[in-house]
């Protein structure tokens, strides 16, 4: 049985006044023990939102949010705030994407770390700085027993993104969410981070969902991919089908829009046309419609189903072809 | 100042909360080389000492009438300077160098303490509408906003004439009170920023005890625009409570001399002798001047705006 089983997933933000706005439309995905899974998608389809409804972190007003999230066998979105508390750092644990806006700037690395296993692990301060020291160690922080005492700001962006991630992991969740953890980094120091993660996740049996819009990240880390656009999944495959034949033509598109060195010298790139402003809904059409290559008429007269083909989800009146 | 310019200031200043170590450590190393800042710290600085030396400094007993001979009511003539007495003394012949020396004291310890105890209102009702919002969040905020509807001198004068007998407490109970007002809605703002910002909702991600979030993660990082404001606030506190006093609902005891109520007895003597009303005058400019250069560079050293 899937770790974690999101099924329907609908956020819808109300605000009075406005029109309800749904963020995140009927998302299911599962995600196995151990197992890596991108959430894969430009700003605004609605990443974010699904992790943090995963979470219960969305705000408590101004939205609704139906459908179901199974964790092992709790339903998680019928849960007590303070029973979700609970299983927040402990069993779900989460890392964002500006580390130094992630960590409190008065307060110590080292007390930071310890609040967590404080919290969930019931340990004294003592036994836990003992312990904060071990997990910066196996981040890679060096001279863990300094940084402990240090604040936010002497740190380096990368150093303070691997202590996020010892927070995130200090109680050895089952499931770690990570919303595009290396956007804020530097080329190398993403590579270290991803790294680490992997390695972390390894070691650990860690389930892992890899929020990002880098296709690089998705390639070097997820087992399987889920493509969203407007809110819903349009494409999801397993790493390498979705890499060697994207069927959907805003996967396509991604892919196409990134630089590949084995291309020939002087082949353009083709950025996928206009932006997210242009979306329609989803009622009674398919919202990428005004920016697909492919669109037919039915695109916008008919809202396409999720179709499951031999190695896929897809979600298209009228995918790419397989070219081979 | 009209009301809604007053409430947009406070929420502006709210918005600086945003101050972490770092930032009070490059404050601090710009504070050190702004004239104004050293300017206002050397007069809060000289004050402080006067106050703390004065019974050392005093050449008299500032309660003794030792000139009263000198005074005559009816020529409106009270004791000229002369030795001994180098500014001579007052209606009731007492030495007045030493009056304005001690009264250093008083105006001092009520402004601080009015400031103090404003404070510590402030921060009990800013945090308890920022933490729990909600129904509590409204009522506090209401009674925020009436208080801070009525011009601040009218209220402390309306709150200082509620007690029967008025003496120096009096004083500062009122003073804090109207100061609380402002405390409390930019500690709220200041929270507000806190409760949306990432690093709380990291906290919250590792299931951080709501207790925790907001005296641990919200609090701290909300108090700088609140302390800025203290300083300036003291200014405030000493006006004020000399402006009490001077209205005389202030210490009726008169042998316990205080800037406010020495101006207030020289009033009717403005025409004859101006220097008796200038002295004081001059002392709690002085002193509320120092507060505000001090809490003005302060204000801007924290602002994040400014760091280079
Ligand atoms: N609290 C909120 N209230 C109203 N709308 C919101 C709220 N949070 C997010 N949204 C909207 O939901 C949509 C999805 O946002 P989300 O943050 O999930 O995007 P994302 O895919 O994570 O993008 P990015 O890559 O920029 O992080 C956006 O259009 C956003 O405006
Ligand atoms: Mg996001």
């Amino acid at each position: 049985m899937a770790l974690l089983e999101v099924r329907d997933l609908t956020v819808q933000f109300r605000r009075r006044g406005e029109e309800p706005f749904t963020a995140v439309d009927g998302v299911s995905f599962d995600v196995d023990p151990g197992q890596t899974i991108g959430l894969v998608g430009e700003s605004g389809c609605g990443k974010s939102v699904t992790s943090l409804a995963i979470m219960g972190l969305l705000p408590r007003k101004g939205n609704q949010v139906t459908g179901s999230v199974r964790f092992e066998d709790t339903e998680l979105l019928s849960l007590s705030q303070s029973q979700m508390r609970d299983r927040r750092g402990r069993d779900l644990g989460m890392v964002f994407q500006d580390p130094l806006s992630s960590l409190n700037p008065v307060v110590s690395i080292g007390l930071q770390v310890t609040e967590v296993l404080e919290r969930h692990r019931g340990m004294a301060r003592k036994a836990a700085m003992v312990e904060a020291t071990e997990l910066l160690d196996k981040v890679g922080i060096p001279d863990p027993g300094r940084r402990l005492s240090e604040y936010p700001h002497q740190l380096s962006g990368g150093m303070r993104q691997r202590a996020l991630i010892a927070m995130a992991l200090a109680c050895r969740p089952r499931l770690l969410i990570a919303d595009e953890p290396t956007t804020a980094l530097d080329v190398t120091i993403q590579a270290q981070i991803l790294a680490l993660l992997k390695e972390l996740v390894t070691d650990t049996g860690t389930a892992l969902i890899m929020i990002t819009h880098d296709l690089g990240v998705v390639a070097g880390l997820c087992d399987e991919v889920n493509v969203l656009y407007g809110g819903r999944v349009v494409e999801r495959a397993a790493r390498h089908e979705l890499f060697a034949e994207p069927r959907h033509p805003y996967t396509h598109g991604l892919l196409a829009s990134i630089p590949r060195l084995d291309a020939p010298r002087g082949e353009k790139l083709v950025p996928i046309k206009g932006s997210v402003a242009d979306n329609i809904p989803w009622d009674g059409a398919c919202a990428f419609a005004p920016r697909c290559p492919n669109a037919l008429d039915t695109c916008t007269q008919v809202t396409p189903e999720q179709e499951s083909l031999a190695n896929r989800l897809l979600r298209c009146h009228n995918p790419v072809e397989v070219t081979a | 100042m009209t009301i809604t310019s007053r409430k947009a200031r406070i929420d502006k200043l709210a918005e600086n909360g945003d101050a972490g170590v770092s930032l009070v450590a490059s404050a601090w190393r710009r504070l050190r080389r702004s004239p104004v800042f050293l300017v206002g710290a050397a007069i809060i600085v000289a004050f402080v000492l006067i106050a703390l030396l004065s019974p050392l400094l005093a050449p008299h007993d500032p309660s003794a009438t030792l000139l009263l001979d000198q005074v005559s009511k009816a020529q409106n003539k009270i004791p000229d300077p002369q030795p001994g007495y180098p500014l001579g003394g007052d209606d009731q012949g007492r030495d007045f160098l030493s009056r304005l020396l001690i009264g250093s004291q008083q105006t001092l310890m009520v402004g601080v303490l009015a400031t103090l105890f404003g404070l510590a209102g402030g921060l009990v009702l800013g945090t308890l509408a920022g933490a729990l919002s909600g129904w509590v969040d409204t009522v506090v905020m209401r009674i925020v906003d009436v208080m801070l509807s009525i011009p601040s001198i009218l209220l402390a004068v309306s709150i200082a004439a509620l007690f029967v007998h008025p003496n120096q407490y009096t004083v500062i109970v009122a003073v804090a009170i109207v100061q609380i007002p402002v405390f409390a809605r930019l500690l709220r703002g200041s929270m507000l920023a806190q409760r949306a910002s990432d690093h709380v909702l990291a906290a919250r991600a590792l299931g951080v005890k709501p207790g925790a979030i907001v005296f641990r993660h919200m609090l701290p990082n909300s108090l700088s625009p609140v302390i800025v404001q203290a300083t300036i606030v003291l200014a405030t506190s000493i006006i004020d409570a000399a402006a009490l006093s001077f209205l005389g609902l202030g210490n009726p005891d008169d042998s316990v001399p205080e800037w406010g109520s020495m101006l207030g007895r020289s009033q009717g003597l403005l025409d004859s002798h101006p220097e008796l009303s200038f002295w004081p005058a001059c002392c709690i400019i002085v002193v509320a001047l120092g507060f505000t250069l001090c809490g003005e560079s302060l204000r801007d050293a924290l602002d994040p705006k400014n760091r280079r």
